[in-house]
């Protein structure tokens, strides 16, 4: 089971996430977007979907960070695991509840408002559910955590990131004996993963930071040659 | 110089009697679909009104367009390029599907479906977004059609400004014209800049702008960049969409639908050539209302050799540059100056440019007055204020609108002398700038308008345009993949699988 869920299905996950990707932007790209829900309900939306943003953002570069730069690197920089804990679980903890805050609010229009529930698919409100139950065990094993502060805890997840990405065929032992709810959320973030191509999750891959130093203002299309 | 053409519209407003004949064409072409049923890609206001979207001109409340910031340098006015990327999680700037109106249909299956009753049944309203009833309307695509509602709230409507408007809230002094609205194809369009994803471009052989709807990702900025707000986000394809000029028509040398079924024969399509490099420096001039003056600078002149040489070798093929000399749109704008620019405060250049409407004299004892020697009455007797004419057109400056009522009047004047007295009245030409061969030929263009005169559009040339051959079989705002809505379910990716017209039976 440990082998399977923590040694063979990442690579499952992360090979969907990729291709699915790469076959949904090359199949539909019509597909490929926001889906945003502001023009029909403006109400709630902002701030839920600030306070949610904002925290799924942080959240992702903390674990993005967090666990796959090598433990060499955070010996070097002088950050002890018990010091980076610490920080993990309280920058994480803030972000989290800003998700939790931001993702109740955008449930609660989802399910609630006639006019965005009516025009919702079922992969839109399942994807916002299942990120909110994502956050709510992120947030709960901050209780675990609090019970080690030593970080030797927080070591073992980084090994195994860093071994699935590295082929280390041993990496799902390296977390074999931890908590059964940091198990249940990386089981449910995989799964996120498996999820991403098929919702619009997408759309978070293009983000349009281009934008910022495209030149000018307008764009201008021709297929002239140029002379 | 960089010259560069582009199909521009002028629309007649002395002879819009405002039929929706346009909008209603339109929409049959290109908004009869799920998720764009509150979308009008063009429609007709009646002014003064606060308009679709409400209060679209206030730009203090929807900061669409441009402004000029103290360096002389202009920015979207929704903020500069990391503000806008700011707001991408909720846009405060964008309006809600109220502000156009929920879209609604009507139970018309109950009307012969109901059971045997005391009184007869009806077809009630039914929300077109949430499928629930609507118990009451209260408000359409043209919920101000013919001055209705209270003038109380149609006062909001922002060419009011510097107007007395009180007195025309009396029934004596009502006033009211149409404004029949379209995406304004600006050389300096804000949708196209306040973009994150690039989606929006300008066409560089007839100016169309067009939002590719691959590229779109639904950051819903260009919404409300836009000043006109002529940019609809698709609530069911999550993509934004505009008026497309009809380019396929345009392309093969025919008239926009809104153009060619306008049976007041008020639109008119021609090829202006104009200057690239121009338009930022007149986009950016400091005064508001040196913006029109500034926009006529960078038009070219067809008839000038060196501009003919110089859009020869920008590769503007050779009978664009003769439509161009024909452009029904160059000599209104340019020659006879008639027709202005629809809020040039806002920045964008816009190219879909308005004859003011002439209104009938102010009371009837001035009317009486006005003798039978084509002495011309004072614009400023006209019904329809010239300032109001006047904040909607030129940012207010009253000059130019002035000379184009009287240049109108004028024409009436000589025609009515030469037909009817058989007499050239050269007196009244001259009064107003013209001579007699050019209020001839305005008369020709304005009151005949005949069919080749009001189009004078170009076939686009196969080397730059897209292929059609690619395109055989496409289905308009879809994308290649089937004819994906785009909307989930059925479909792996989420988009919906397309049922033909025969499967639905």
């Amino acid at each position: 089971m440990n082998e399977f869920f923590f040694g063979i299905y990442p690579y499952i996950a992360l090979t969907v996430l990729v291709l699915g990707s790469i076959a949904r932007y090359e199949r539909d790209p019509f597909t490929w977007k926001s889906s945003s829900s502001q023009l029909l309900r403006r109400k709630q939306l902002i701030t839920g979907s600030v306070l949610f943003h904002i925290g799924i953002l942080a959240i992702f570069g903390g674990h993005l960070v967090g666990l796959l730069t090598p433990l060499s690197i955070w010996h070097a920089l002088g950050v002890s695991p018990a010091a980076k804990q610490i920080i993990a679980i309280s920058l994480g903890g803030v972000a989290g509840l800003s998700m939790l805050a931001g993702g109740l609010i955008l449930a609660h229009r989802r399910l609630f408002d006639p006019r965005i529930r009516a025009t919702s698919s079922f992969a839109d409100t399942a994807i916002l559910l299942i990120l909110i139950a994502q956050v709510t065990l992120g947030l709960m094993t901050i209780f675990v955590s609090l019970g080690h502060l030593d970080g030797e805890e927080m070591t073992k997840f980084m090994r195994w990131a860093q071994g699935i990405f590295t082929f280390d065929p041993d990496a799902a032992g390296y977390i074999a004996d931890t908590n059964i709810l940091f198990k249940l959320h990386i089981t449910l973030g995989l799964t996120i993963f498996v999820l991403f191509p098929f919702t619009r999750l997408v759309h978070m891959l293009s983000v349009p930071v281009r934008y910022l130093w495209r030149p000018g203002y307008q764009i201008v299309r021709t297929r002239k040659t140029k002379a | 110089m960089k010259v560069r053409a582009q199909i521009g519209m002028v629309l007649n407003l002395d002879k819009c009697i405002g039929c929706h004949t346009c909008s209603v064409t339109c929409k049959n072409v290109w908004t009869s679909r799920d998720g764009v049923e509150y979308a009008w890609f063009n429609n007709v206001e009646t002014k003064p009104g606060i308009g679709y979207p409400k209060d679209w001109e206030n730009q203090k409340r929807w900061n669409g367009g441009w402004v000029r910031d103290k360096n002389g340098k202009i920015q979207p006015k929704q903020g500069a390029k990391w503000r806008i990327l700011a707001n991408i999680f909720g846009n405060p700037n964008m309006p809600e599907i109220d502000d156009f109106y929920e879209p609604f249909d009507f139970d018309y299956d109950h009307l012969k479906s109901a059971p045997e009753m005391d009184a007869f049944p009806t077809a009630r309203p039914r929300s077109k977004v949430s499928g629930e009833r609507m118990e009451k309307i209260e408000w359409g695509p043209n919920w101000e059609e013919i001055l209705g509602g209270e003038f109380e709230k149609r006062s909001k409507d922002y060419n009011f400004e510097g107007v007395q408007k009180e007195i025309y809230g009396e029934y004596e002094n009502t006033f009211m014209m149409y404004l029949p609205r379209l995406c304004e194809h600006c050389l300096n369009p804000a949708c196209a800049a306040s973009c994150p994803s690039g989606a929006i471009y300008k066409r560089d052989e007839d100016g169309i702008v067009l939002i590719d709807q691959e590229k779109c990702r639904g950051w819903r900025m260009c919404v409300s960049g836009c000043p006109y707000k002529k940019i609809y986000y698709n609530w069911e394809s999550g993509k934004s969409e505009k008026c497309t000029f009809c380019y396929p028509r345009i392309e093969s040398g025919l008239p926009t639908v809104c153009s060619e079924t306008c049976v007041g024969r008020i639109r008119y399509l021609g090829v202006m050539l104009y200057d690239a490099d121009k338009i930022e420096e007149a986009a950016s001039v400091n005064g508001e209302q040196d913006l029109y003056d500034a926009q006529l600078g960078v038009f070219l002149d067809p008839n000038d050799p060196e501009v003919q040489a110089a859009a020869r070798r920008d590769g503007v093929p050779e009978d664009w540059i003769n439509s161009a000399k024909n452009s029904p749109v160059w000599k209104m704008a340019m020659d006879w100056k008639i027709a202005f620019p629809l809020h040039p405060e806002y920045r964008t250049l816009p190219m879909v440019w308005y004859i003011p409407p002439l209104s009938p004299i102010q009371n009837a004892a001035e009317a009486g007055m006005i003798g039978v020697d084509n002495e011309m009455p004072d614009v400023k007797s006209l019904r329809i204020p010239v300032r109001y004419l006047a904040n909607m057109l030129t940012a207010g400056d009253e000059a130019p609108v002035v000379t184009a009522l009287e240049r109108m009047l004028a024409m009436r004047g000589y025609m009515r002398s030469k037909t009817l007295d058989g007499v050239i009245d050269l007196e009244i030409a001259q009064r107003v700038g013209l001579t007699p061969l050019q209020i001839e030929d305005m008369f020709e263009i304005m009151s005949i308008a005949n069919y080749e005169d009001r189009f004078v559009v170009p076939t686009t040339h196969r080397e730059v345009v897209e292929d059609a051959y690619d395109l055989r079989g496409g289905c308009g705002f879809t994308d290649g993949n089937g004819c994906s809505a785009g909307s989930s379910g059925g479909k792996l990716f989420g988009s919906r699988k397309f049922v033909t017209p025969t499967e639905a039976f």
